[in-house]
């Protein structure tokens, strides 16, 4: 599946291993919550890429004190309705400060891209015939922002106090 | 003996919203015109043929509702298909006050289909 | 009142192009029925029976003459002539066409309107007490935190894909012109016993399958947290809110479920943090030059006396006519309530014309009630018989308003998609049975709200006599519920019995009536007399032998 990152298609460093089954030898590894929490020392131990997925009902924060060695959270949207991915990747950038790939996969929408990309997402997993042009063009459709969210983008509240600042 | 009833087949043009009736593989504004399926079967089959025009993003949500079939006179069974056939049945009485005493007679034909 | 900045309207412009892409790629296919849906939507355009609906906001019920013409202009020119006031304070078109939805929009914008979220599993509509502002029982105007309200829940990126949809009210005074506790959020503006201005929040209210009226979870927050506070209740319902089952899936659900302690608590946890974190602190300066927009008219010194005139104007005074804060003037209730008409409707040219009337008398702005009819909050008592005259010519000055014949009605089965039964044939027919204006005196306050099924737009539940149209076998019929109440004294609607038909329902309405008439208490309102005598005697006067539709 084409991942997109920092606005490119990029070459996915990462494999879904769903549980029960083997991790391959090469690559960096995604793995269910459930899985993690039950092999987090081996994986950690034996891969230098670890990664957890989430399921849509499933709170990053049983992911606070490991943040700091995975290298990709990935958030499930089981159906582009259910909003409560926005909800957990603000808070893994806001409140758990996670610095690593915030990837979003599943199904979701061109027109909730914009709102993925502020609440802290950087990676989308997308389908075999998206067209990078329309990432960059949902990212440009609405340049302000009336509340601060997970992007560090200046609000309309900031741009009217200091217009002039860069 | 009860009205024998039939099936027809309804949609909404995409662009501006229409009620449209099914006759003949294409699509009409008004529901006397249009097909009446005596026959479920051909009710289904109409009903297949619909969703071209859904792929093609000419209608929304196709779909069969029931009619009755009385003398020369077809009706929809559900209040909802009389309305979407009929449009509203409110009327627009012209604005009037209470000054006076009693109850003001608004000159209105009686709602019927 | 509020006016756009250029980041405002470059807001508008860019959300009107993003959809004016969207309906062109729903156009081409590119977007299907289902991925399209939730996007229109969230730009106010249901499809509906006979056509497509477009909601156009009116933030807390507020409007400029200006934009009351684009309003008329818009209904002639891209519909049949008329809008629909909503029980939201908005303002519904019923046959616009989808491939016209982004030339409305622009057309919008060029006064500063917008249907963004005005539909969707998004924060709606900010509504607010109509006589916000004017009303001499108000601590402070809940207009501009609603204003902040609404730019702070704009396109918010967090919560825009929620269980289902948020709806949020604000009011300045004590006596409840709202109905905070029907609401899913409610901000109602308090002093403590310092004297100091905050917000009491409540949640988890609402209408509809499973009526809530709405608790309390944030007794006092300070001006400067309300923002904070908000986010961790809708964060709170965003993660928790059900997903599994489209009528469970509002807040007050989970509030009621979770409990007023467990509610709390839960919020209380990211209040802690998002307030801690300070990223949403309101800053006093910001409420101020928002509360500068909100400014009232410099009012003039003006003798209090309140001219006089003939019998129609006395009795539309006695109706329509409220007290308002400042010495000479008054707050004038419109009713779109004719006898025999359609409620909340305005047709194009009673709009302009309204506009006029405002340009000609100096009026700044008016409200639309969510009780349907329009409200001009700051009238001059001595232009008071010249406005009534004039909107007598208009057809726009019966005098009901809180009368019996002032009925909420939603569109029903006429118009929705949504709906089982039609509402408004049974709005007119109430109306009719009871035009006469004495006996409308002698009954007094009664709200009557009917709603054409259960998603109750037509807000029956908080009705004093609540209708519901409900679906029996494909035939129409009516759930008649009695002593309801939307303002503070909060109350959902006691079902009396089996529905009614449709040839029926006016005449029980007529029954329980007279019953009032006959047991009430000398000076007691028709809901004051409910709530003393209980269901029992509407309930037998209404089931009367050969009266009760057969099953």
């Amino acid at each position: 599946m084409p991942l997109i990152r920092n606005g490119a298609f990029v070459e996915d460093r990462f494999f879904f291993v769903p549980d029960g089954k083997a991790f391959p030898d090469e690559k960096g590894v995604i793995v269910t919550l459930a899985r993690f929490l039950g092999e987090k020392e081996s994986l950690f131990a034996h891969r230098a890429l670890v990664g957890v997925r989430l399921a849509s009902n499933e709170n990053p924060a049983a992911l606070k004190a490991d943040l700091a060695r995975l290298s990709v959270v990935a958030l499930e949207f089981p159906k582009f309705r259910d909003g409560r991915p926005f909800s957990w990747a603000r808070m893994l950038r806001t409140r758990f400060g996670y610095a690593g790939e915030v990837r979003a996969t599943g199904d979701f929408l061109y027109d909730q891209l914009a709102f993925m990309a502020r609440v802290g997402f950087d990676a989308w997993e997308v389908r075999q015939d998206f067209a990078l042009e329309d990432f960059r063009r949902a990212m440009g459709e609405i340049t302000l922002a009336y509340q601060p969210a997970a992007d560090g983008r200046r609000t309309v509240r900031e741009l009217r106090s200091f217009p002039l600042s860069p | 003996m009860a009205a024998p009833s039939a099936r027809m087949l309804t949609a909404n043009r995409l662009k501006d919203g229409a009620v449209l009736y099914w006759k003949a593989g294409a699509w009409v504004e008004a529901f006397e015109d249009a097909d009446k399926f005596a026959d479920a079967a051909q009710a289904e089959a109409a009903l297949s043929d619909a969703q071209r025009f859904v792929a093609a993003n000419a209608v929304v949500n196709p779909y069969l509702f029931d009619v009755r079939v009385e003398a020369d006179e077809v009706h929809p069974v559900k209040e909802r298909e009389i309305v979407r056939a009929a449009g509203p049945s409110v009327l627009r009485a012209p604005a009037r006050e209470t000054s006076e005493r009693g109850n003001p007679k608004p000159e209105r034909s009686e709602y019927e289909i | 009142m509020y006016r756009y900045d250029e980041f405002d309207a470059r807001f508008v412009k860019e959300r009107i192009e993003q959809f004016r892409g969207q309906v062109a790629r729903r156009l081409s296919g590119e977007l299907a029925e289902d991925q399209f849906k939730p996007l229109r939507l969230m730009n106010g355009l249901y499809l509906q029976l006979h056509a497509y609906m477009l909601r156009v906001a009116i933030p807390y019920g507020t409007l400029r003459a200006e934009q009351l013409r684009m309003l008329a202009h818009i209904a002639r020119q891209y519909d049949k002539g008329y809008g629909h006031f909503t029980t939201r304070q908005n303002i519904q078109f019923n046959w616009p066409r989808l491939v016209d939805a982004p030339d409305i929009l622009c057309e919008l914008a060029t006064v500063e309107m917008h249907a963004i979220q005005t539909s969707g599993n998004c924060i709606r509509n900010v509504t607010a007490d109509h006589f916000a502002g004017a009303a001499a029982d108000e601590i402070e105007d809940p207009r501009p935190i609603a204003e902040i309200i609404r730019q702070w829940s704009s396109l918010h990126p967090e919560f825009s894909f929620l269980p289902r949809k948020f709806k949020i009210a604000v009011s300045g005074s004590p006596n409840d012109r709202a109905a905070l506790k029907f609401h899913d959020l409610a901000v109602e503006i308090v002093n403590n016993d310092a004297g100091d201005i905050g917000y009491r929040v409540y949640v988890g209210g609402g209408m509809g399958r499973t009526p809530y009226i709405g608790f309390v979870v944030g007794d006092f927050v300070a001006k400067k947290d309300i923002l904070s506070f908000l986010e961790a209740v809708m964060r709170v319902y965003n993660e928790e809110g059900r997903r599994d089952n489209l009528f469970k899936a509002r807040i007050k659900i989970l509030a009621h479920a979770l409990g007023p302690e467990e509610m709390r608590r839960r919020v209380g946890i990211e209040f802690d943090e998002i307030r801690n974190s300070g990223t949403l602190a309101l800053p006093a300066e910001e409420l101020a030059r928002i509360e500068a927009y909100f400014a009232p008219p410099a009012f003039e010194r003006l003798s209090d006396e309140m001219p006089e005139g003939d019998e129609d104007f006395t009795n539309w005074l006695s109706t329509n006519v409220a007290a308002h804060r400042a010495p000479g003037y008054a707050i004038a209730t419109i009713s779109l309530k004719p006898i025999g008409g359609v409620p909340g409707d305005a047709t194009a040219e009673q709009m302009e014309a309204v506009a006029d009337l405002m340009d000609r008398f100096d009026l700044s702005e008016i409200r639309v009630s969510h009780e349907q009819n329009l409200v001009l909050p700051h009238v001059r008592k001595r232009d008071l018989p010249s406005i009534h005259a004039r909107l007598k010519e208009l057809g726009l000055a019966t005098p009901n308003a809180g009368l019996v014949t002032d009925i909420i009605s939603c569109p029903g089965l006429d118009y929705c998609d949504l709906a089982n039964a039609r509402s408004i044939p049974i709005a007119q027919k109430i109306s009719e049975r009871f035009a006469d204006l004495s006996r409308q005196h002698d009954i007094g306050e009664l709200k009557i709200k009917i709603s054409g099924c259960i998603n109750a737009c037509g807000h029956h539940h908080a009705g004093h006599i609540g209708i519901l149209g409900v679906d029996k076998k494909g035939v129409e019929h009516y759930q008649l519920q009695l002593g309801g109440s939307g303002a503070e004294d909060a109350a959902i609607g006691e079902i009396l019995g089996p529905a009614f038909g449709k040839d029926e329902i006016v005449d029980a309405v007529e029954r329980v009536v007279g019953a009032y008439l006959n047991l009430r208490a000398p000076g007691e309102r028709f809901l004051d007399a409910y709530r003393r005598l209980g269901v029992t005697p509407f309930r037998n006067v209404a089931y009367g032998e050969d009266l009760h539709a057969a099953y």
